[in-house]
């Protein structure tokens, strides 16, 4: 099994192409930075995928008392917090450039903040535990509470309120930009580039935490 | 089988009863814990007194209520499982349904919460000139916010005492946590304050209770691995 990471390279080499040079609508106020969509929307999806990986290995952790299985938890964590601080970064610079500030008001951004203060606190807690298998419980039960949280302020509080981002609050959306869907034609390709991207570091991360366990035992 | 399972559920909830009853024996034995706790809010309350004066505008003072709600509800809800000695823990392992015990804990700190927080809503109200248009929805927002709060931080103070049973670790863990309830609470009581009819404040009722009822099941259904050593 290795054609996906080939595959997710050169979506990503397509991505950075055609995200930088390819077509897009000419929209007042949001110009070119409508690029943005193909990094910093994306990242936050792989994002996401990373915190479902964490928070389904953490219910089979719960089940199964595998250590692997809380290996996978943990470091699918770890990758989430790394796309969310990139998802971030790319997000501020935007927003500097388009709402005039880096940081603004937002129901989306309070559950940003919130998220990546949970996924702190779940690495605190990790760190508190020294013994491994009370660790590994007490973090997929910290984890699953986590994401129901996240869950909540992501999805669902936001849509209560208006909310400054494109296709929220009366705010044009995506549908709107890709008349020619020549946006979509990268950005589908993207989100997958993104996602196989953060399994495959994940991966690496993993098998490197278990070489590391199987030296440390030898 | 379905007997069986009838009688199961008249078991758990039997054990409840008594350990709800047991917990406030014991609070009334030490009156000192109960005693912190008031001066505790009290005490936080007066200081926001000394610091606003009276020139504080509707927003702050809301927003002020419900911080210092959070933080009495930290300091009450953080010693329900460090109190207990270890000993003590593992005899109830032998005896009891561990959804009991969390059940229990759970109820008594909603009781115990509920009954702070009017407290704190009256001595607030009268020290500052209270904006409250409309008491009733207030106070309905005050009995949801209690549940969510002491449902949230009763079992993060379990998963602590399991943990290295700090209370700084209660704090650390049950903020981020409690996010999305505080926001709404925040709005419901905004609202209430403003004295918006109940059809504005509907959804944000909705919500509340959804957030409590799936706390409550969460905990119900986790709880068991955290005892389970």
């Amino acid at each position: 099994m290795w054609w996906w990471k080939i595959a997710g390279l050169l979506l990503l080499l397509y991505t950075f192409v055609m995200g930088f040079l390819g077509p897009v609508p000419a929209l007042p106020i949001i110009n070119e930075t409508i690029r943005n969509l193909y990094f910093h929307v994306t990242m936050w999806m792989a994002m996401f995928l990373m915190m479902t990986l964490n928070v389904i290995f953490g219910i089979r952790y719960l089940n199964s008392s595998n250590l692997k299985d809380d290996l996978i938890a943990e470091e699918s964590a770890r990758i989430a917090i790394l796309l969310g601080t990139a998802g971030l970064i790319t997000g501020m610079v935007w927003a500097n450039f388009t709402w005039g500030a880096p940081w603004v008001n937002d129901p989306q951004l309070n559950g940003t903040a919130a998220t990546m203060l949970l996924y702190a606190a779940y690495f605190l807690l990790r760190n508190a535990v020294i013994d491994p298998v009370k660790r590994a419980r007490l973090s997929s039960i910290y984890c699953i509470f986590a994401f129901v949280m996240m869950y909540v302020f992501i999805m669902v509080l936001p849509k209560m309120t208006d909310s400054l981002h494109p296709g929220k609050g009366g705010n044009p959306g995506f549908n709107k930009y890709d008349l020619d869907s020549n946006m979509r034609m990268v950005f589908y390709p993207a989100v997958i580039a993104w996602c196989l991207l953060s399994v495959w570091l994940m991966s690496l991360r993993v098998r490197l935490r278990l070489i590391e366990k199987k030296l440390a035992n030898k | 089988m379905e007997k069986y399972h009838l009688c199961r559920m008249q078991l758990l909830f039997s054990q409840v009863k008594r350990l709800i009853l047991h917990e406030i024996r014991l609070e009334l034995k030490n009156k000192q814990a109960l005693g912190s706790l008031v001066i505790y809010s009290l005490a936080s309350i007066y200081i926001s007194y000394l610091s606003f004066r009276q020139n504080i505008d509707p927003i702050t003072w809301n927003a002020l209520f419900w911080i210092i709600m959070l933080f009495a509800a930290t300091n009450a809800v953080a010693k329900s499982f460090l109190q207990e000695s270890r000993g003590l823990q593992f005899y109830y392992y032998t005896l009891l349904n561990p959804r009991a015990v969390i059940l229990s804990k759970i109820t008594y700190n909603v009781i115990l919460l509920t009954g702070l927080g009017m407290l704190n809503y009256c001595c607030y109200s009268v020290l500052f000139n209270s904006p409250v248009a409309d008491p009733i929805q207030y106070l309905l927002g005050i009995v949801l916010g209690s549940m969510g709060l002491s449902a949230t931080l009763t079992l993060v103070s379990g998963l602590v005492s399991r943990a290295n049973n700090s209370a700084a670790l209660v704090a650390i863990l049950g903020f981020p946590l409690l996010f999305p309830l505080l926001i709404s609470i925040l709005k419901f009581s905004k609202n209430a304050m403003d004295g918006l009819g109940w059809y504005v404040n509907q959804p944000y009722f909705i919500i509340l209770l959804s957030l409590n009822i799936a706390v409550i099941l969460l905990s119900y259904l986790l709880f068991p691995y955290l005892w389970r050593e």
